[in-house]
């Protein structure tokens, strides 16, 4: 039975979420509110609000200074792709580590985890050497490998807790029905894991949208991605705030969309196994 | 019979859509996002219309990706980039180190000695040209003439910083938020520590001796900080060590400095449709100190060929192009003379009609008074005006304007500052082999 909340605590604890919920939010908030005023109106201190100069100019000069849908096209692609991709791979060996687990699925997990500790930048030069050797400098299926092996430790820790919470005992019963290896990952692990691999889906395709060192560094022109979008609208007079924060949010709206949109599924997912 | 006309037709066209696909080269030029550049590439079909078997993609990022991104890809042999827009500290250092192709061999139409001496020679590396600048820059004194007028003064057009001091007094008004002197204290190599340093080159100061030991222990480093820190704190705007260039170009514009000392680029920015001040700005020479160099720098963004480049015949033929008086020319047709990228060719200043833009004399003079290869009074090993030309700088400038920053941030006193920038560049310049 649930706890009986006085009306006093309900207002406090909302008061309280919406005040947590506001200061997370307020970076993205005055971005949005920055990209609508005058570059003299964006730097202005103390910081204007009611008195700003107002415009939709950046917006303007933003759009025909690039060629936007190709660097949201490539987002799209590079994101969706890597998440997909790195599906593939972290389903089944999830499956492997929560079911059939080793001596070392501990250790493996832990090391696997310990290779996001280290700085990109380290690596950058070998990756950059093998991208060379293999033709995969500027191209979308060279950022979906990479980004695909940067964020596989997390897509198989997430799937792993998420599997864990599924009892062996019924993919036990589908093998005993004669199921083979394939359709009990298939037709009865997936489906009862769909919210816990959506979430991870949607983590993923987040990750993959904002990472903005490979994306800037591996490409140049035909496979580059909003993130070097960005990149682009800072001057070397300093950063012209307006057109910068104009340009960001072209960039993270489609991903704010789809946030709000799969918020629920995104919320489940992450509780799931939460509470047993 | 039908059928081999048929393939000799598609052969024809085949042969032919392959000719052509193999006559077309597509370079890439990766470039940093300032005006001039845009501007570049909304001229494009000039060069499109000229050289249809020359595409050309571009590459904008921010000028410290850019360089980070460059500096791999030369260093890879990666050949991404055909033309890069680097600026006069890079071209010494890349140049020396033989990843950059030499423009010697640029055709003579070109006129290569008409680029500006100073210019040239800070793009020149053992006699080779290994950049084509774009537009050059110098620093100078831009300052409000109805404020001056007011306080009974009048700004002579070689000051010294003895005049920037009384005139900064006679206008600073707080109560009214009009501040004498806007200056950077933003830390960074570019930032704050570009104005400093060529400051620093008019009180006689210099970064290193000739044997490479740092020299921030000197008296002239040690006038140079405390004559900034009292002009600023005395006359400054409040919270200066966060302005660079953006933000004294805002409180310029809104009428809130009475002088600024910054890029002679800032010129058509602070007479333009978003200052509030545009019909009441003058211009003068950086200030200097009597000992016969003045605290303006010199910059030039300037085109240049990565020897990694597959591609340079088409890069020289873009170099050519953007470079050349004829865009100049174009630039000028199309946009009004007072929009040319300035700084990089005397003929610009022999042309009557450019000679009638308000700040061109002025940008002449402080490009010309800046040299390079002997920036301060006395001798140094290096070559740079506002930068040393050494790959450690960067990094050791900008831990050296964050103490600066700092000290004018009221955390640190000039002496306790200048004692931790000889300290963190001693260390630096030990750990490099510079010095033992």
């Amino acid at each position: 039975m649930a706890r009986a909340v006085s009306p006093r605590r309900m207002i406090l604890t909302t008061l309280a979420a919406w005040t947590v919920a506001l200061i997370i939010f307020f970076p993205v908030l005055w971005m949005i509110l920055t990209s609508f005023k005058t570059e003299a109106s964006a730097v202005a201190s103390p910081p204007e609000l009611l008195g700003a100069s107002w415009t939709l100019e950046n917006y303007v000069e933003v759009w025909a200074r690039s060629d936007y849908p190709r660097f949201f096209w490539n987002s799209v692609v590079i994101a969706v792709g890597s998440t997909l991709l790195g599906l593939v791979i972290a389903i089944p060996s999830a499956w492997a580590m929560a079911f059939v687990p080793g001596k070392r699925t501990k250790d493996l997990l832990m090391w696997m985890l310990s290779t996001k500790m280290m700085p990109a930048v380290a690596v950058m030069v070998p990756i950059y050497l093998l991208f060379l050797q293999f033709g995969l400098l500027d191209t979308r299926i060279g950022l979906v490998l990479v980004l695909m092996l940067m964020n596989l430790p997390i897509l198989i820790w997430m799937l792993y807790t998420y599997f864990k919470e599924i009892p062996a005992e019924i993919l036990e019963a589908a093998r005993m029905d004669g199921a083979s290896l394939w359709n009990e990952i298939l037709y009865v692990l997936t489906p009862m894991a769909i919210p816990g691999i959506a979430s991870t889906m949607l983590l993923n395709i987040i990750l993959a949208w904002n990472e903005a060192f490979w994306t800037i560094v591996l490409t140049t022109t035909k496979a580059a991605p909003l993130s070097a979008f960005i990149a682009s609208f800072s001057a070397p007079q300093g950063l012209f705030y307006a057109k910068l924060s104009a340009a960001s949010a072209m960039a993270i709206l489609p991903i704010l969309i789809l946030g709000w949109f799969s918020q629920k599924q995104l919320v489940r997912g992450l509780t799931f196994g939460a509470v047993k | 019979m039908k059928l081999s006309y048929r393939a000799l037709l598609g052969a024809t066209v085949s042969l032919a859509l392959a000719g052509s696909a193999l006559a077309q080269t597509t370079i890439t030029v990766a470039t940093v996002n300032n005006g001039d550049m845009i501007r570049m590439q909304g001229l494009m079909d000039d060069f499109n219309a000229k050289h249809p078997d020359i595409t050309v993609e571009w590459v904008t990022l921010e000028e410290n990706v850019l360089r980070q991104n460059v500096t791999t890809d030369i260093a890879t042999g990666g050949g991404q980039y055909d033309v890069l827009t680097i600026g006069t500290y890079e071209v010494p250092i890349w140049g020396k180190q033989g990843w950059l192709a030499s423009l010697n061999d640029l055709p003579a139409d070109y006129d290569v000695d008409d680029i500006l001496p100073a210019i040239r020679g800070g793009l020149t590396v053992d006699g080779n040209l290994y950049a084509a600048p774009f537009y050059g820059e110098s620093s100078m004194v831009m300052y409000r003439t109805d404020l001056m007028e007011a306080a009974g003064l009048t700004m002579p057009d070689a000051p010294t910083w003895a005049d920037i001091e009384k005139a900064a007094a006679a206008m600073t008004n707080k109560d009214a938020e009009i501040y004498g002197v806007c200056l950077r204290g933003k830390a960074g190599w570019g930032e704050n520590m570009a104005f400093l340093t060529a400051m620093s080159n008019s009180f006689g100061a210099r970064w290193f001796d000739e044997a490479w030991n740092p020299q921030f222990d000197s008296p002239e480093w040690k006038a140079t900080l405390d004559f900034y820190l009292n002009l600023m704190n005395n006359y400054g705007p409040p919270g200066a060590s966060n302005n660079g260039f953006n933000e004294n170009l805002t409180l310029f514009n809104q009428g809130k400095c009475g002088m600024w000392i910054d890029a002679t680029v800032a010129a058509s920015f602070v007479t333009g449709k978003d200052s509030t001040v545009a019909d009441k700005v003058g211009f003068a020479l950086a200030p200097d100190n009597g000992l016969g160099k003045r605290g303006n720098w010199l910059w030039a963004w300037s085109l240049a060929i990565p020897a990694s480049s597959q591609k340079q015949e088409a890069a020289k033929t873009f170099i050519n192009w953007a470079t050349n008086k004829d865009y100049l020319a174009l630039v000028a047709s199309k946009e009004g003379w007072a929009n040319v990228p300035p700084g990089t060719r005397t003929s610009l200043y022999e042309n009557p009609e450019y000679q009638k833009v308000p700040f061109a004399k002025m940008t002449l003079d402080s490009i010309n008074s800046a040299d390079p290869t002997k920036p301060t009074v006395q001798p140094v090993p290096y070559v740079g005006v506002q930068f040393v030309a050494i790959p450690e700088f960067a990094g050791v400038a900008t831990t050296v304007g964050e103490i600066f920053s700092a000290a004018l941030a009221g955390q640190s006193t000039a002496d306790e500052a200048l004692a931790a920038a000889q300290a963190a560049v001693a260390e630096e310049m030990k750990a490099a082999g510079y010095i033992q």
